[in-house]
């Protein structure tokens, strides 16, 4: 019973990044129709931000350090994203689809490639300083809830809910949702698509910055390829969420979090990156639409 | 009538919220020139997606030449004699006049893969005679000259004519026109019709045609069926029809001002708009305004 | 109308016979792989060649944007290799000399490779091919993804170091004979009824059904098909470089293949043929380079390349065209020019 609390514990923590980082792809899919493969090396750049920013900055008091490199990195983050999306994207719009897809591996792998040339950040990992001191902060009976835990946890929550708010209460997110659903007419009604979706673009990008950091945090090893293997996971997470749909990113994150504690667990931690595509295959068999997602049908 | 070639059976079909098609019901006797007509919406097009397959009715069948094919795929029920072409035009845009047509005549090819690739005389023999059907359609409409032309260079009429020509390559028992002459000038609907009289004739074809163009469809149609918000209602000659009051409350609305929409326009155009870009739809909304999945 | 003995020669028979003269010679004339640099990146080009050709077939004239190429390379590299190192150094066909033996036993390998991954499309493609254009591509790399880390995880693989003292039995001959048959395939099929029906699917789904064209079961048969030829390139390279590695079958080698045949153009099958010929080449050309920064450069390379080609030239260097087209051998010139 405790060791099943606790891999619960552990698969929350670790869904929750999932879910930031899923929540980006959701979103531009949303907009866009297009699946933003960049976006994982978005989240890796936001490690790096971190990594080198903390080099930079001068250890004062923890907390409020911490912020502030998580601030400097959701700030690169956005920038990177906005630049992706002027440059790679915006000159497909209109094209079909299959273009923007394949250009959208593309940037990841350039990314990827450029980030591992010497002069960039090399081939071999780095090592993410310490932002806020690890340690037990609660031991219920076996069970153990680390402090980087909870951070990453609360961190990840306070963020979706200032998502989910400005998605659903602001005038901004409901430009948002009205171009996700017919961007022409939206135009119509006087919504500027590109400034939308390039606000999409950031909010996914700063979302990604913070799960960079607290993957960092966590796990201090980083690398120029770290985005890869997580970023197809919080992509499988939000196809089994609903791809397109807010919160069936968030539940699908922290399902693929979950389930993926459970198997290293309970199983083998050898096939710990079989088990998300398992899942992917799983979804899109059964119902592809995902949990929260509509049915679309096609009109002939 | 003896045994209809086609027959939609007390056919239903919803989306989510909407009853698309309620109780619809149609027979056409072999040979036969129907006009299937209605106001914008009515659900003529979804009938003819559910007659050749593309929906399954929630309720009801459909039968070709007796035989039920309703939840067979459209490529088996094109195979069975059923063929159509498209509201808004579905050619094969990148590929040429002719291999438009000679996709049509592939279902009934009988040579295999490995027998395409190997390239003995059964493949020969078929590849020609798929090629002479297929000039032989092209040229009686006037599409000869234009058979290396790709679909998507055509001007707009020819277009038409050539989805005409591919539906009839599959051969079939009966032909089902969605507007064709969405788009045409009076010029081209005068030819259009007379084309439609003389595909029936030579072919033995049963046809039926959706369209709003009200001159050509009197002008061609032996018999008329009406749907309205996805229920006929009426049916019969078509002088008849034109006079029932139902139907001209269909078309003009009951205070005569706003219009249902009757009249010359096509509604091809607009239609494409409507299935514009957008993210997951929800649910019970109209299929018009169901976002068009793209490649 | 029957073809005269006279035509199913010219037009069938003599190309297969001269093709295989031509490779048989070429196998002969070219030095053999391990002896020159030069025949070394041509053995590695033809394998490419056979990659390029065969997603051309799923990607370009089908068009369902597949991402899993990799895998049924992996999955065909390793049951050829599988079988020629678990039979080869014991048994020999007695009545055979040892290399006709050997060569028998290779080609059989690479057969039952090529089966082995034609089956594993076919496992893979029906569950998947009535799924939309990305969520296609996201299941076939997730697919490939899992036998890559099933390969990994099984010891009678090798796991993830790998097998070793695969048998060096593939020749140029190997590689040029089977860059033949599948161009030729290729060129066939999609020239035939068959290939026409494929390219309707590409086209317009929902009105090649219409017209009779089982789209389900034409996507599947092209993905076997497909994955048939990558499991026997899969062969080929493991009996070429005589080592199998899982991490030489991820993602990133299935988006090199995709760099091809876009880079050749979406649908030509001399598009792909050109395309992996240049491909090959170029990493190798630049490898002074790269021994300089110390750095593998063809993630950027092939990254900046489909990056830069969907911007600049998306169609690719021939579009859908072939190179046999612009030879308008015996043709009358069209008396109209195009609009």
């Amino acid at each position: 019973m405790t060791e099943l609390a606790q891999h619960l514990i552990n698969g929350l923590s670790l869904g929750s990044v999932y879910a930031l980082i899923a929540l980006g792809y959701t979103l531009v899919y949303g907009v866009l129709q297009l699946i933003n493969f960049a976006h994982a090396e978005v989240f890796m750049l936001g490690s790096f931000a971190g990594f080198y920013s903390a080099r930079w900055l001068p250890m004062f008091r923890e907390e409020p350090r911490f912020l502030a490199i998580l601030g400097v990195a959701m700030a690169a983050c956005a920038v990177v994203g906005l630049a992706i999306e002027r440059v790679a994207y915006r000159p497909l719009r209109g094209k079909p689809r299959l273009n923007a897809l394949i250009t959208a591996i593309g940037v990841s792998m350039l990314i990827q490639g450029i980030g591992q040339l010497p002069f960039f950040m090399g081939p071999s990992p780095q090592f993410f300083p310490s932002l806020l001191a690890d340690g037990q902060l609660l031991d219920l009976g076996g069970v153990s809830l680390r402090k980087l835990q909870a951070v990453t946890f609360v961190s990840a929550v306070v963020l979706m809910v200032g998502l989910h708010r400005l998605i659903f209460h602001t005038r901004l997110g409901t430009a948002m949702r009205a171009v996700s659903f017919d961007a022409r007419t939206a135009a119509l009604m006087g919504i500027h698509p590109d400034r939308v979706i390039a606000f999409t673009f950031v909010l996914g990008s700063v979302l990604a910055a913070a799960a960079g950091i607290l993957v960092g945090m966590s796990y201090p090893r980083i690398e120029p390829t770290m985005g890869v293997m997580l970023g197809l996971k919080a992509f499988v997470a939000a196809v089994l969420g609903g791809i397109g749909n807010v919160k069936g990113a968030m539940a699908g994150g922290i399902l693929i979090g979950l389930v993926e504690a459970l198997v290293v667990g309970y199983g083998t931690s050898s096939y710990r990156d079989a088990v998300a595509f398992g899942i992917l295959i799983l979804v899109l068999v059964i119902k592809p639409s995902g949990l929260f997602g509509r049915a679309v049908t096609e009109k002939v | 009538m003896s045994e209809p070639i086609l027959h939609a059976d007390h056919v239903s079909i919803r989306f989510g919220g909407l009853q698309a098609l309620t109780d619809f019901d149609l027979r056409v006797a072999p040979g036969e020139l129907v006009g299937l007509i209605g106001p914008n919406g009515a659900g003529k097009t979804t009938a003819f997606n559910v007659l050749t397959g593309v929906y399954r009715p929630t309720s009801g069948e459909v039968r070709i030449a007796g035989e039920q094919v309703s939840g067979m795929r459209p490529n088996e029920i094109a195979a069975r004699g059923l063929a159509r072409t498209f509201q808004n035009i579905r050619l094969f845009k990148e590929l040429s006049v002719l291999d438009n047509v000679r996709i049509a005549c592939h279902h009934r090819a009988k040579v295999s893969w490995l027998g395409s690739v190997l390239g003995g005389p059964a493949a020969f023999r078929e590849e020609t005679a798929i090629r002479e059907r297929s000039m032989e359609l092209l040229e009686t409409l006037g599409l000869a000259d234009r058979r290396d032309e790709l679909a998507k260079n055509l001007p707009y009429g020819e277009q038409r004519r050539l989805e005409i020509a591919r539906a009839l390559a599959t051969g079939p028992r009966c032909l089902l026109l969605d507007e064709p002459a969405a788009g045409m000038n009076p010029q081209e609907k005068l030819e259009l019709m007379k084309l439609i009289r003389w595909i029936r004739d030579r072919h033995e074809l049963a046809i039926l045609v959706i369209e709003h163009d009200m001159k050509l469809v009197m002008g061609v149609c032996e018999r008329l069926c009406v749907l309205d918000h996805g229920v006929r209602i009426a049916e019969g000659a078509p002088d008849e029809v034109r006079r029932n009051p139902k139907v001209i409350e269909a078309y003009l609305g009951t205070s005569g001002s706003e219009s249902g929409s009757g009249g010359e326009s096509g509604s091809g155009g607009a239609a494409g708009a409507g299935g514009a870009a957008g993210g997951s739809g929800e649910a019970g909304e109209k299929p018009d305004d169901v976002r068009e999945a793209s490649r | 109308m029957s073809p005269t003995p006279g035509q199913v020669w010219s037009r069938s028979l003599s190309p297969v016979f001269g093709g295989f003269a031509v490779v048989a010679l070429l196998g002969w004339i070219v030095p053999a792989s391990r002896d020159s640099y030069v025949a070394y990146v041509a053995g590695l080009a033809g394998i490419n060649v056979v990659l390029a050709v065969s997603l051309n077939l799923i990607n370009g004239v089908t068009g369902q944007f597949s991402l899993g190429h990799a895998g049924f390379m992996a999955v065909g590299g390793y049951v050829a290799a599988g079988i020629t190192t678990a039979i080869g150094g014991e048994y020999q066909l007695s009545f055979l000399p040892t290399g006709a033996s050997d060569a028998l036993l290779f080609f059989a390998g690479t057969l039952a490779g090529g089966a082995a991954a034609g089956l594993a499309g076919l496992l893979v493609g029906l569950p998947s091919l009535r799924l939309r254009g990305d969520y296609l591509a996201i299941v076939t790399l997730g697919f490939s993804e899992i036998i890559r880390v099933v390969i990994e995880n099984l010891s009678i693989t090798g796991g993830a170091t790998g097998l070793i003292g695969i048998p060096p039995s593939t020749t140029l001959s190997w590689i040029f004979l089977w860059v033949f048959v599948v161009v030729i395939g290729s060129k066939r099929l999609v020239a035939s009824t068959h290939g026409r029906a494929l390219l309707a699917v590409r086209e317009d789904e929902v009105a090649a059904e219409a017209m009779g064209v089982n789209t389900t079961r034409y996507k599947v048969k092209a993905f076997v098909v497909s994955s048939f030829f990558a499991g026997v390139a899969g062969a080929l390279l493991g009996h070429y470089l005589q080592i199998l590695s899982p991490k030489d079958f991820t993602f990133v080698k299935s988006i090199e293949v995709v760099a091809m045949v876009v880079l050749g153009g979406l649908g030509s099958i001399s598009g792909a043929v050109m395309a992996a010929v240049v491909l090959t080449i170029l990493p190798e050309a630049l490898r002074p380079l790269q021994d300089y920064t110390g750095v593998d450069l063809r993630m950027v390379i092939y990254a900046s390349l489909l990056v830069v080609l969907m911007l600049v030239r998306p169609r690719g260097i021939l579009g859908s065209r072939e190179l046999w087209d612009l030879w308008p051998v015996r043709k009358a010139r069209a008396t109209e020019p195009a609009p």
